[in-house]
C-alpha cells in the first residue's frame, strides 16, 4: 500500500503537518493500518526530496524537542501525481504471499495432516473476524465523509473475510471430493451396500466457487 | 425436567437425532446435536447442502420430529404435546421466515400479518390491529393494503418479517431469510432480525453466507449433520456478562 501516495493525497485537501496528517490517514481508515509519526515525516522528507511536497509554514509554538512542526503542501508535480493515482487501477501483476495458501498447499501433501482440522480452525476464527467486523459496522455511521470513508474500509475487511471463507469451503469440498474418487479407485469392483450408503454421504459441493482469492483485498 | 445448558433457552435441541429410511438405505440428516438459543440471541447455522440444515429448522419448529433426543420450546418438549397443542404454539410462538417469502397472493400485507392471530381465534380487529403495529415495526406501515405482487422482494421480505414477530412471538427460525435479494437489502432484513433479537427474541437462522452468518452471535457448523465447530461466547459466559447484553 502506497503511504506516500495517501498522504500526497490528504495534503491536497489541506497543507497539514505530520501529526495532522497521520490522524486524517487514521480517521478515514479506521486505524485499520495505524501509523507512527516517525514514518509520516520519514514519508514526508522523501516526498519532499522528489519534490512532491514543499514546506509552506510552521504551526505553532515549538515543541519539546525545540522544533516547530512544519506543514507541508504539495507541488505541481505532487497534485500530477495523485491524480494520476486515482486514475489507474491498483496492479494485482505479483499475487501477494499468502500464508494460508501457502498452509492449506502444504497440509494437502505433507502426510499426516488434518486438511478438514485445519479448514475448520481457520473457518472459525476468519468467521469470529468477520462477526467482529459486523458488529463494528453496525455501530458505524455514514453521516460525513470521514465516516463513510471507514464504512467503506470495514465493507472491505468484510468483503475480504467473506472471500476467505467461501474459498475455504471450496477447498473443503474439493479435498473432500478428491478423497471420495480415491477411494472409490481402490475399491474392490464389487461395490457392497455400506460402500454405497458412504457415497450417498458424500455432501455435494454447493458453494459458490466465486472467491477470488489471489491477492483478494491485499492489494488495497 | 432437563436441566443443564438449555435451562432459560428458548429453543434447545438435547442430542437431536433424525434418521430418514432403513437399513441400507439409511440416512443419518442429524446426529447427535445439541444446540440452544437464548432469549436475545441471534444464532445462524451454517453449512453446504445436505449438512442438515433445512431439517435442524424443521425439528426447532416442530414441523417434524426427533427419531431420538428432544426438541424444548420454553422448556416445553414438543414430544409430549399433542398435534393441535403444538400447532398452536407454532402460530403462537414461533415465527418463520423463508427464503421466498411464502406470503398468500390473494391477501394484502397486513392481511397476510395478521393470518397467524385469526387462525389463533383473536378477534379480526385486534389480529388487524397487532399487524399494522409489526408492519410499523418493519417500517413499511405504508404498504399495508398492497398484495404481494405489488411490491419489491425486500417489501415482501419485510411483511415475512413482520408476520414473523406479530404478537407474542419469542422464536424466530429464518431458511435463508436474504437469499433473493441485493446486498443491500439483504442486509436491512438483518438489521431488523438483530434488532428483533436485540428486543428480546431468539433466533436461529440457516444460511450459506458467511456474511450474513456474520449477524449473529454465534455461529454454528454443521457437517454430515453433526455439528463441528461453532463461534462466539457460550450461552453461560454471556449472562454472566455485566450489562446483560450480547
Amino acid at each position: 500500500m502506497s503511504v506516500k501516495l495517501a498522504l500526497l493525497a490528504l495534503l491536497e485537501q489541506q497543507p497539514m503537518h505530520g501529526y495532522q496528517l497521520r490522524a486524517e490517514f487514521e480517521q478515514r481508515t479506521g486505524a485499520t493500518w495505524p501509523l507512527n509519526v516517525g514514518q509520516v515525516y520519514q514519508t514526508l522528507s522523501r516526498l519532499q526530496r522528489d519534490g512532491l511536497v514543499a514546506e509552506t509554514g510552521v504551526d505553532g509554538p515549538v515543541d519539546a524537542a525545540g522544533q516547530h512542526r512544519v506543514i507541508y503542501r504539495p507541488t505541481e508535480a505532487g497534485r500530477a501525481e495523485v491524480t494520476a493515482w486515482f486514475a489507474s487501477p491498483v496492479a494485482r501483476s505479483q499475487p501477494p504471499r499468502d500464508e494460508l495458501a501457502i498452509k492449506l498447499a502444504l497440509a494437502v501433501t505433507v502426510p499426516g495432516v488434518d486438511v478438514a482440522a485445519v479448514i475448520q480452525r481457520q473457518r472459525s476464527a476468519t468467521m469470529a473476524a468477520l462477526q467482529d467486523y459486523t458488529r463494528l459496522k453496525q455501530s458505524a455511521g455514514t453521516a460525513d465523509s470521514a465516516e463513510l470513508a471507514w464504512s467503506l474500509v470495514l465493507d472491505a475487511l468484510v468483503f475480504d473475510a467473506e472471500a476467505e471463507i467461501r474459498w475455504l469451503d471450496h477447498c473443503e469440498a474439493r479435498v473432500r471430493r478428491a478423497g471420495a474418487e480415491r477411494r472409490t479407485q481402490l475399491a474392490p469392483p464389487a461395490a457392497t451396500p455400506s460402500d454405497q450408503a458412504d457415497r450417498a454421504d458424500e455432501t455435494p459441493e454447493t458453494t459458490p466457487s466465486t472467491a477470488a482469492r489471489p491477492g483478494a483485498g491485499t492489494a488495497r | 425436567m432437563m436441566s443443564g445448558p438449555g435451562d432459560g433457552a428458548v429453543l434447545a435441541l438435547d442430542a437431536v437425532t433424525r434418521v430418514h429410511g432403513q437399513g441400507a438405505t439409511e440416512v443419518h440428516a442429524l446426529r447427535d446435536v445439541s444446540l440452544t438459543a437464548m432469549p436475545g440471541e441471534l444464532v445462524a447455522v451454517m453449512g453446504p447442502s445436505g449438512s442438515g440444515k433445512s431439517t435442524l429448522l424443521t425439528l426447532a419448529g416442530g414441523l417434524d420430529t426427533p427419531t431420538t433426543g428432544a426438541v424444548l420450546v420454553e422448556g416445553q418438549d414438543l414430544a409430549t404435546m399433542g398435534i393441535k397443542e403444538r400447532a398452536r404454539l407454532r402460530r403462537a410462538f414461533i415465527g418463520y421466515v423463508f427464503q421466498d417469502f411464502n406470503l398468500i397472493p390473494a391477501l394484502t400485507a397486513a392481511e397476510n400479518v395478521a393470518l397467524p392471530g385469526e387462525l389463533d381465534g383473536r378477534r379480526p380487529r385486534a389480529a388487524h390491529a397487532a399487524a399494522l403495529s409489526a408492519l410499523e415495526e418493519v417500517g413499511i406501515a405504508d404498504l399495508a393494503d398492497r398484495f404481494p405482487d405489488q411490491m419489491s422482494g425486500g417489501q415482501q421480505q419485510r411483511v415475512a418479517i413482520a408476520r414473523a414477530v406479530v404478537g407474542e412471538r419469542r422464536l424466530i427460525l429464518a431458511d435463508e431469510p436474504t437469499g433473493a435479494l441485493d446486498t443491500q437489502t439483504g442486509e436491512d432484513i438483518l438489521r431488523l432480525l438483530r434488532s428483533r433479537c436485540d428486543q428480546g427474541a431468539a433466533g436461529v437462522m440457516v444460511t450459506h453466507e458467511a456474511r450474513h452468518a456474520a449477524w449473529a452471535d454465534r455461529v454454528v457448523f454443521l457437517r454430515d449433520g453433526v455439528v463441528v465447530d461453532q463461534t462466539g461466547p457460550e450461552p453461560v459466559e454471556r449472562l454472566l456478562a455485566a450489562d446483560g447484553q450480547r
